[in-house]
């Protein structure tokens, strides 16, 4: 196989990586926007826990169980936002014909997304994390290994909506870049987040349990209320996000090539 | 319609369609393109010249038809034919808040280049960018961005350089230092160059071939010196005017 050959390059995916690196580093808006809102979401919703921990049993049993939902939740947001953003960012930079005449390939492309996704809500998560240890007195980190599963099904479901997200602005124009926005708001109420599964009615719990989210959830509050670590969650939850993120790369995959047939590389705006 | 029918073409394009819904983009063009001149695609706005440079480049795919380049089937085999290609154009930006070094850099790695500092160093001489290389790209003026774009077009050393109206918008001493500097980098590599322009001073300069293009198929032709000769004319201007009216030759 000659140099040229190499249909997948670690290098190429550094040089996407790289271009983010260097907006993040001269645009202090931008890293500032990754840490406000994961801070102010975990901020809110500890003050809400603190009234609760005095006039609610359930929150008196596992005082973290609001914040860590919140915190897992913006996991989930993030990821699938740091891969639509970064995406946006070439489309609003009229720099994907240029990336895509270079030996880039498009699967290089979707390493990187998730390379800066992964960066970008480690930076968000952790600091709005950092900042609930001395404002609550509540670490996240005392969840352990448990968080590390936790922490990347919910990535990788993120992920998975992010990349379908991307390809849906990339065939139908930066006027659907809102959908980058809400795409997970409308799976919220069914992710079993603040609530169990078993609270929605019964013809929409199939759905909730389609989700490998409604599985992180439901294992998460059976770690804080009950002290154990259900691996039959975490089993559904990485099975599911096999299904999820396979779909969300050919869904990218699928839309890039549409973008190549109706001439879209070039022709980036409304 | 050929212009050349021997081993050194470097680019051959046939029977190439494209159909976008009910429109008819590209309608069944032949052309091929001789390796290391400057060969003018030409025609009036709408006639076909950028959809076909997105075909060459595969960012747009065929509705059918055959490209090959550098005597490898483009659509099959993409990827290792654009280490061998690069491409320019006012059209396509680069990013905006990156400095002038950053984004060399970035594509500089995209090519996987070896001793991409120096690289970048030389570039950056060659086309008079040292003391710019620092600046973020987007506030750089319209000629040093055209610069900057030719360097990106030029860091990995392509055979094959596609350029979609390079000097467009800029000052007459700008333009004829591209356009000096892309010809010493023909001289210097043998590089093939396809040049979409409607600068026709640029074309009768630089270029020893020209294709015609009107709506999506080749039209005429010939080098500068026999079209002016066929269309009894005395600039290419007159000559494109001549061919985008469909006035046949006097």
């Amino acid at each position: 196989m000659s140099k040229q050959d190499i249909h997948y390059s670690p290098r190429r995916i550094g040089a996407i990586v790289l271009r983010h690196l260097y907006l993040m580093r001269t645009s202090w808006p931008r890293v500032l926007e990754m840490v406000y809102w994961p801070t102010v979401q975990m901020v809110l919703w500890g003050f809400i826990t603190l009234f609760l921990k005095e006039n609610s049993h359930y929150i008196a049993q596992a005082a973290g169980i609001l914040l860590s939902a919140v915190l897992l939740w913006d996991v989930l947001f993030r990821s699938q936002l740091g891969i639509a953003l970064v995406f946006m960012e070439e489309m609003w930079s009229r720099n994907l014909g240029h990336l895509f005449v270079s030996p880039l390939r498009p699967y290089e492309m979707v390493s990187a997304l998730i390379v800066m996704s992964l960066i970008r809500t480690l930076i968000g998560i952790g600091g709005a994390a950092l900042v609930a240890i001395p404002l609550f007195d509540y670490n996240i980190f005392d969840m352990g290994l448990p968080l590390i599963a936790f922490f990347f099904n919910l990535i990788a479901m993120g992920w998975a909506v992010g990349l379908l997200v991307s390809g849906i602005v990339l065939r139908y124009g930066l006027g659907a870049e809102s959908v980058a926005w809400i795409a997970v708001f409308a799976i919220q109420p069914l992710c079993a987040i603040y609530y169990p599964v078993a609270t929605l009615p019964h013809w929409l719990q199939p759905v909730a349990w389609a989700l490998p989210a409604s599985h992180v959830f439901e294992g998460m509050r059976e770690l804080l209320l009950h002290g154990t670590f259900n691996m039959h969650y975490l089993v559904n939850a990485m099975l599911l996000n096999i299904l999820y993120l396979g779909g969300g790369i050919a869904a990218f995959l699928g839309y890039f090539r549409a973008a190549r047939r109706r001439g879209l590389l070039l022709q980036i705006g409304e | 319609m050929s212009l050349d029918n021997s081993k050194d073409t470097v680019i051959e394009v046939s029977a190439l369609y494209k159909h976008f819904d009910q429109v008819t983009a590209i309608n069944g063009l032949d052309f091929t393109a001789r390796r290391g001149v400057t060969t003018a695609l030409l025609g009036g706005n709408g006639a076909g010249k950028t959809t076909t440079i997105a075909m060459l480049l595969g960012l747009l795919l065929p509705s059918s038809g055959n490209i090959r380049i550098l005597g490898e089937d483009m659509l099959k085999h993409r990827h290792r034919l654009l280490h061998r290609m690069n491409f320019s154009s006012p059209y396509v930006d680069l990013p905006q808040r990156l400095t002038v070094r950053q984004n060399l850099t970035v594509f500089g790695h995209l090519y996987r280049l070896p001793a991409l500092k120096q690289r970048i160093a030389k570039l950056a001489e060659d086309l008079n960018l040292s003391s710019l290389l620092d600046r973020p790209y987007g506030k750089l003026s319209a000629g040093q961005k055209t610069r900057v774009s030719l360097a990106k077009s030029l860091i990995n050393e392509p055979e094959v350089l596609l350029l979609d109206e390079p000097t467009a918008s800029l000052d007459p001493d700008t333009a004829d230092a591209i356009r000096t500097h892309l010809e010493q980098y023909q001289q210097r590599t043998g590089a093939s160059i396809l040049l979409a322009s409607h600068n026709m001073t640029e074309v009768e300069r630089m270029c020893s071939d020209v294709i015609m293009l009107r709506a999506g198929k080749v039209v005429d032709t010939g080098s500068p010196d026999a079209l002016l000769a066929r269309y009894g004319r005395t600039s290419m201007e007159e000559v494109f005017i001549d061919i985008a009216r469909d006035r046949a030759p006097q």
